[in-house]
């Protein structure tokens, strides 16, 4: 893929992960982690080549049929992307919002998952008076929130300390128990170690077997 | 920092900021757009009104140049005009105007003529009209003929062509002036609209990326434009009618001129303002926000 008529991004990427499976996707910086996952997440179109999701070739579909899939992917944004205007709360509901979900059916759910992220005393907060940390729990809570199919996460612990991240790993880790398909975008090798999970590794937009793991191709 | 926070009272909050519904700006332009609209409503209307009451009185009246003839004295061609009018069916009263009435018409070209006892001044005589079933011009003219009288009849044809052409230009006018300020009340909407999405990119691209369909996103912009707008046309309609009343009352019953005649009952056509307003930015916003989204 590539940005405009920017230089290709990504080349020559064809891979296929079974719905299930947990990824990492690393390399560094500039490798095209957060390419890759835009366009899992259709936030990008390939320049060539088409993406595949839930066993439908979303790249030729027509544009009014991509919410619908869009609402079946949980993304936890590099930038985050929390609204500011918005409280905790309130970003982390508009998923199962716009999905249409009534008040009454989620709010408990809300409040629950807000807690277990370790915000239940700061739901009414407006994410600019949160703490750095703070601020990737609640997208990592707005991505979860609708129980994806699918939940790509782009740098998710980038922002945390080491208990606080092997926190939000076991959050993936459980996740991914109950069914989710999870591809993290990192930079923590340490988590990648630990993990024990295939790997997708980039360098300069080319993906690279790693060793000792070969990422399911 | 404690919270007693209550997810049973929580209600979801606009996925728009509040304060941006707020625009003065925008309030006060699409208001200005409103208040001419109205006026130009108003206007049509009076004009109209105008020139029925012009028309109506000249349908109602002729007027019959009499030349005199032969040996008669003006005075008694006009008396005999006058009567051989009176006897046509449609013709409710005829009646010959005394000499000065004539010198009076004719002054302004020739001056005083006054003195002047034997100038062949021709004579008029004023005809009124039934106006259930006035008499045709060919019927006074038979019946002058008849008489063996020299007579011209003037039955305002002409007049009331030219009042009834301007009040057509008077009507079209203010439709042409209507369309161009909901064309502008429109476009300044889109502006608007643009500058929104614009400003609130990272509500759009949130909303987009979450799963909101194209309609969802551009029907947030579409409620919010929709709503100053209808405000906007409340005050501008508020404002033309306050015109109006004020026309009115100054004017008394005639309205401020015998030229620009506002009944009470003209008011009312600012009423539908507010919702032609909010009809005019929901679809400028929507189309807008529509075509915007899809080039995310
Ligand atoms: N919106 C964009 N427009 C143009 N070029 C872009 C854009 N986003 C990324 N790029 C370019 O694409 C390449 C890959 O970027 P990408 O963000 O995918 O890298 P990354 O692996 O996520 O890096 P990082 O670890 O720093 O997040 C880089 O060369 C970058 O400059
Ligand atoms: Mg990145």
């Amino acid at each position: 893929m590539r940005y405009g008529r920017g230089p290709e991004v990504l080349s020559d990427i064809s891979l296929s992960l079974p719905r299930g499976s947990f990824h990492f996707v690393t390399g560094s910086s500039g490798a095209g982690k957060s390419s890759l996952l835009k366009l899992i997440y259709l936030a990008a179109r390939p320049s060539s080549g088409g993406v595949r999701l839930f066993g439908q070739d979303v790249t030729s579909m027509p544009a009014s049929d991509l919410p619908h899939i869009r609402r079946r992917i949980g993304v936890v944004f590099q930038d985050l992307l929390l609204l500011d205007h918005l409280s905790a709360f309130d970003n982390t509901a508009l998923p199962l919002r716009i999905a249409g979900h009534k008040a009454s059916e989620y709010r408990n759910d809300v409040a629950e998952l807000l807690a277990w992220v370790g915000l239940g005393g700061r739901m009414q907060a407006l994410p600019p008076t949160l703490a750095g940390g703070e601020k990737q729990r609640l997208a990592i809570a707005r991505a979860v929130v609708n129980r994806p199919e699918i939940l790509l996460a782009d740098e998710p612990t980038g922002n945390v300390d080491h208990d606080m991240s092997m926190r939000i790993y076991r959050l993936f880790v459980e996740l991914n128990r109950l069914g989710t398909t999870v591809i993290i975008a990192t930079h923590d090798q340490d988590l990648v170690a630990r993990s024990g999970r295939p790997v997708l590794h980039l360098d300069k937009g080319r993906l690279k077997p790693v060793a000792p793991k070969a990422p399911a191709a | 920092m404690s919270e007693s926070f209550d997810p049973a009272r929580w209600r979801p909050a606009p996925f728009l900021p509040q304060d941006d519904a707020r625009d003065p700006a925008l309030l006060f332009v699409v208001a200005v757009l409103c208040f001419l609209a109205c006026l130009a409503a108003l206007g049509a209307l009076a004009g109209d009104r105008a020139a029925h009451g012009w028309s109506g009185q000249l349908l109602g009246e002729a007027t019959v140049i009499v030349r005199p003839r032969g040996g008669e004295t003006p005075d008694a061609a006009a008396a005999r005009a006058a009567e051989a009018l009176a006897a046509v069916p449609g013709v409710s009263e005829a009646r010959a105007l005394e000499r000065e009435k004539a010198y009076d018409l004719i002054r302004p070209w020739l001056g005083d003529v006054s003195d002047l006892e034997d100038l062949p001044v021709p004579r008029l005589v004023s005809v009124s009209l039934d106006a259930k079933a006035p008499a045709t011009a060919a019927q006074l003219d038979k019946a002058l003929k008849g008489q063996g009288l020299d007579a011209v009849v003037d039955d305002h044809t002409r007049w009331i062509k030219d009042i009834r052409r301007a009040a057509d230009v008077v009507r079209a006018t203010a439709a042409v002036v209507f369309l161009l300020v909901a064309a502008a009340a429109g476009a300044v909407v889109a502006f608007a609209t643009r500058a929104g999405l614009a400003a609130r990119r990272d509500v759009v691209e949130v909303l987009h990326l979450t799963g909101a369909e194209d309609g969802q996103i551009a029907g947030l912009f579409e409620l919010r434009f929709a709503r100053i707008a209808a405000v906007a046309g409340g005050i501008g309609a508020l404002g033309a009618a306050g015109l109006g009343a004020l026309l009115r009352l100054i004017g008394g019953g005639q309205g401020v001129t015998p030229a620009l005649p506002v009944a009470w009952l003209d008011l009312l056509v600012v009423l539908p303002c507010p919702l032609l307003a909010a009809l005019v930015a929901a679809v400028a916003a929507r189309l807008t926000a529509r075509r915007l989204i899809k080039g995310l």
